[in-house]
């Protein structure tokens, strides 16, 4: 391709006639007498190929500059992308824990809103929309080709309004202000509330709105808190447990039913002490009650009266309130602190309100426990089939083939692994299981179903090419002299491998494995038949015998951006929660990633220091 | 003088006080199918060193690595002859290869120590066979590399790594790992190919102080060097072993012509 425009035209040239060149060198010998007769002993010798012409100007195409710059381009663009895309998932995640000023908005027909600015928009007006409006608004609408702008305010208290957000038109507000007592409070339920404080009452002790100072309010929401917490841990763990046991009970006293009959004395005698055991659980379980019946009698003697800003009232528990702040009269270290412990709550509490208000932690450490039996699984089988390929199998075709075949695993949709794991693993060995060791329990099933295990399975599967391949390259790389030095010393192949090859390859091993982890981390698809789901009532880890349940579903930080963004009920309000669990995961991958390059330095340092 | 190529050895090797440790006999070699060696037949004195001299690809390395079995890791490997350790032929389906490997150490072309420390790796021989009595281990580390010459150099800092040391030091390194396990036979292929002039008279001298304890077999393209270390040099050209005989004849009156002008530098 690099043949410049001259010598392809000289080459046509030469198709008519002899070609220029060899003719131009041989006549003089054709038609003179040579210059010098070849002396005695000396080989008669080509003659040099005469001067010609030569093109020294600078070939646009043979120099290639149009090719650097297009690669130039595409990397150019190909970051760009990248960056642009991290700057915006990190710029709306970052921010959207930051309180927002309240403004209070007064309209054209009286009535007044208050939220939080969101967004502002310009949009097409119908026709019909225009005719109601003033002249002067029409003919500033006209100006503009019919466009006009709208804001979009977040106003809360969707028990009241029957919605989040509201679009006010920018010509139908009369006055904007940020009044001083304007409060923001989260609640456990129904979203935020936007408004006044009417009135306190703390067991009693009434304190009007005007009088109530922040001190008093963030101490008796304090206490609010504490009494709801409590009021959780009984009835979620400690009446949890009693629930667990008396289930336990049920299905020891169902095997023994299914083993030896129901006419039998073993089961005349299980059953009675059965009986006497849940009398005592459901003993506790009554007393539990009641301890929880009377917190919740005494919760409910501390309220606050809420109005919204067109005075509407609401009144509500003080444990029903996460957190509430006057965000108009707020510090920047008052703001920080606010901002810092939405992001404590972000990654230490469990989710609310379908998954768009509080934490993921659950997310977090589903995803965690997943990655890590993923690792534990995925490490073993992606090593020994490549030291096998490797270093045991005739290389050949055969070999060949499985590692094609390895390849093309890689790529096979993990939708495809998804269902795989859901007919093998949950369906074909858990319900053996089931079958086998936990009759009791059927028809519902135990691990008959997608579960921490079966999800951590499958994505292992899914990952166990990425091992293989980088474990096999990381094999190759040992230099054979490291071998037969080995060998030479009278140890066997296993001695070799086990005490000079895999230590020399584990930098690759390694990278290989925490890459294949941040595959499996992020991966959603296959997850959603095998295991995960919107809300796990329970961690996999908890205080219960035998303490990690493989069998249980479990939450996921991939899925839960699916399911807040796109499930949700209302998707504008589910939009912040998406961005920063999106920082969140990537955070994590990245993370991952970063330590796969820190571990193959650290080991690279260690196997290949100072080679001279 | 004679003409080669009638395929015979010329043969005036000198003999040892303690008789040969090696015997070669009509050994030949094919790597899948393509023969390598040719007809082979020489004796190794105990206690001496022996050179392998010949130009490359003359099948002097082969030769080396056949004795310890090398070659067998190559695929397509066939031999004919025998190779006699002592009075047991290595080749014979009964050896147990590791084992036989366990009694010859041998040091390669490029310094190949293994990356973990210094004392690791002089023990690494006695580690696979076994050995963990802590004092023989520690013992064997200062012997081994007390006569590998290493011992003043690197005794502070034997459990650093082995590949912070410079090539000379790693080669001589792998010395004390092949002597370690008090081999009989030492196989060095090119022990000072990758080495500098200064690197390459240390291992020569170590070579030296080896002479009488090991029986040492050395490959090398250096024709001084194998001049300067030998007892005896074999004279490899194409497969065939052409002339085998005391070093001193062979490099200033050799029997041969081709070994004339290998060993003036006519070719090679």
């Amino acid at each position: 391709m690099s043949a410049n425009p001259k010598s392809a035209a000289d080459e046509f040239d030469n198709r008519v006639g002899p070609p220029p060149r060899r003719s131009h060198a041989a006549s003089p010998q054709e038609t003179t007498e040579p210059v010098r007769a070849p002396e005695k002993g000396e080989e008669e010798r080509p003659p040099l190929t005469p001067a010609r012409k030569r093109p020294y100007a600078w070939d646009f195409r043979a120099a290639g500059e149009p090719f650097v710059w297009s690669m130039g381009g595409a990397l150019v663009i190909g970051i760009l992308m990248i960056i642009g895309f991290l700057i915006f998932v990190v710029y709306n995640g970052i921010l959207t824990f930051y309180p927002e000023p309240l403004y209070v908005v007064k309209l054209k027909d009286n009535k007044q809103i208050a939220g939080e600015f969101f967004r502002a928009e310009v949009y097409k007006l119908e026709p019909e929309a225009l005719k109601g409006l003033p002249e002067n608004v029409r003919k500033e609408i006209a100006d503009q080709k019919g466009f006009a702008n709208r804001n979009l305010y977040r106003i809360g208290n969707f028990d009241l309004y029957n919605e989040d957000f509201r679009w006010t038109p920018t010509h139908d507000i009369v006055e904007t202000s940020t009044p001083k007592d304007m409060f923001f409070v989260e609640r456990v339920e129904w979203g935020p509330f936007i408004g006044r404080i009417t009135k306190l009452d703390l067991n009693g002790q009434i304190i009007q709105g005007s009088d109530v100072n922040m001190a008093t309010l963030d101490q008796a929401v304090a206490q609010a808190t504490k009494r709801r917490a409590r009021i959780r841990q009984i009835e979620r763990s400690e009446m949890g447990e009693v629930n667990h046991h008396l289930e336990k009970g049920r299905l020891g006293l169902r095997k023994v039913a299914l083993s030896r009959g129901e006419e039998s004395p073993e089961y005349r005698s299980a059953k009675d002490e059965y009986e006497a055991k849940a009398e005592k659980w459901r003993a506790r379980h009554e007393e539990l009650a009641r301890e929880a019946e009377s917190i919740k009698e005494r919760d409910g003697k501390y309220t606050i009266t809420l109005a919204e800003v067109n005075g509407q009232e609401k009144q509500l528990k003080l444990s029903d309130i996460v957190r509430l702040y006057p965000a108009n009269r707020l510090t920047v270290t008052e703001k920080l602190h606010i901002y810092l412990s939405r992001w404590w709550e972000f990654l230490s509490q469990e989710p609310r309100e379908a998954n768009t208000e509080g934490g993921v932690m659950p997310a977090i450490f589903g995803t965690f426990c997943m990655t890590a039996l993923l690792a534990l699984a995925v490490a073993p089988f992606g090593v020994v089939a490549a030291l096998y390929l490797r270093e045991y199998a005739k290389q050949g075709r055969v070999v060949s083939l499985v590692r094609i075949c390895v390849n093309n695993l890689a790529g096979v949709p993990s939708i495809v692994y998804g269902i795989f794991g859901l007919g093998f693993f949950a369906y074909l060995v858990g319900g053996s299981i089931d079958q086998l060791f936990f009759p009791e329990r059927l028809p519902s099933p135990t691990f008959g179903t997608g579960g921490l295990l079966w999800a951590s399975l499958t994505l292992a599967l899914l990952t166990v090419p990425v091992v293989i391949v980088a474990t096999e390259e990381a094999l190759a790389a040992v230099p054979q002299s490291m071998r037969e030095g080995s060998l030479a010393c009278g140890a066997s192949k296993w001695q070799t491998i086990k005490h000079i090859v895999l230590p020399r390859a584990m930098p690759g091993i390694m990278t290989g494995l925490i890459l294949a982890m941040a595959r499996g981390a992020q991966e959603v698809a296959p997850l959603m038949l095998v295991g995960v789901v919107k809300i796990a009532p329970e961690l996999p880890i908890d205080g219960i015998f035998p303490y990690l349940h493989l069998e249980r579903s479990f939450m996921h930080l991939g899925f839960h951006i699916y399911d807040v963004g796109f499930q949700s009920r209302n998707s504008e309000a589910a939009r912040p929660m998406v961005y920063v669990t999106t920082l969140l995961l990537i955070g994590m991958v990245l993370a991952l990633n970063a330590a796969s390059i820190v571990v193959r330095n650290r080991l690279k340092k260690k196997f290949l220091a100072g080679h001279f | 003088m004679r003409e080669s190529g009638n395929g015979e050895t010329v043969y005036h090797a000198k003999q040892g006080p303690e008789g040969s440790l090696l015997t070669i006999e009509d050994f030949s070699l094919w790597y899948s199918g393509k023969q390598a060696l040719f007809d082979v037949s020489m004796q190794v004195e105990k206690g001496f060193v022996t050179a392998l001299i010949g130009p490359s690809g003359c099948g002097k390395s082969t030769l080396l690595r056949a004795i310890n079995r090398m070659n067998d890791l190559i695929a397509g490997l066939r031999t004919r002859g025998r190779i006699l350790l002592g009075d047991t032929d290595i080749y014979n389906p009964s050896v147990d290869v590791i084992a036989l490997r366990k009694a010859m150490g041998m040091v390669f072309q490029k310094p190949n120590p293994f990356p973990m420390s210094i004392a690791a790796n002089v023990i690494y021989p006695l580690r696979v066979d076994g050995v963990r009595d802590k004092s023989i281990l520690r013992e064997t580390v200062e012997r081994a590399l007390r006569q590998a010459a290493l011992w003043d150099e690197v005794k502070d800092r034997l459990q650093d790594n082995a590949l912070g040391l410079s090539g000379g030091q790693q080669q001589r390194l792998c010395i004390a790992r092949a002597i370690a396990a008090d081999p009989d036979v030492l196989l060095m292929d090119e022990p000072c190919s990758a080495l500098d002039p200064v690197a390459t008279g240390k291992i020569e001298d170590l070579i030296d102080d080896l002479r009488g304890r090991y029986t040492i077999i050395i490959v090398t393209h250096n024709m001084q060097q194998a001049a300067r270390v030998s007892d005896n040099t074999a004279f490899m050209y194409l497969g065939a072993l052409i002339e085998c005989g005391e070093t001193s004849t062979i490099f200033t009156n050799p029997k041969v012509k081709k070994t004339m002008e290998y060993v003036t530098g006519r070719f090679g």
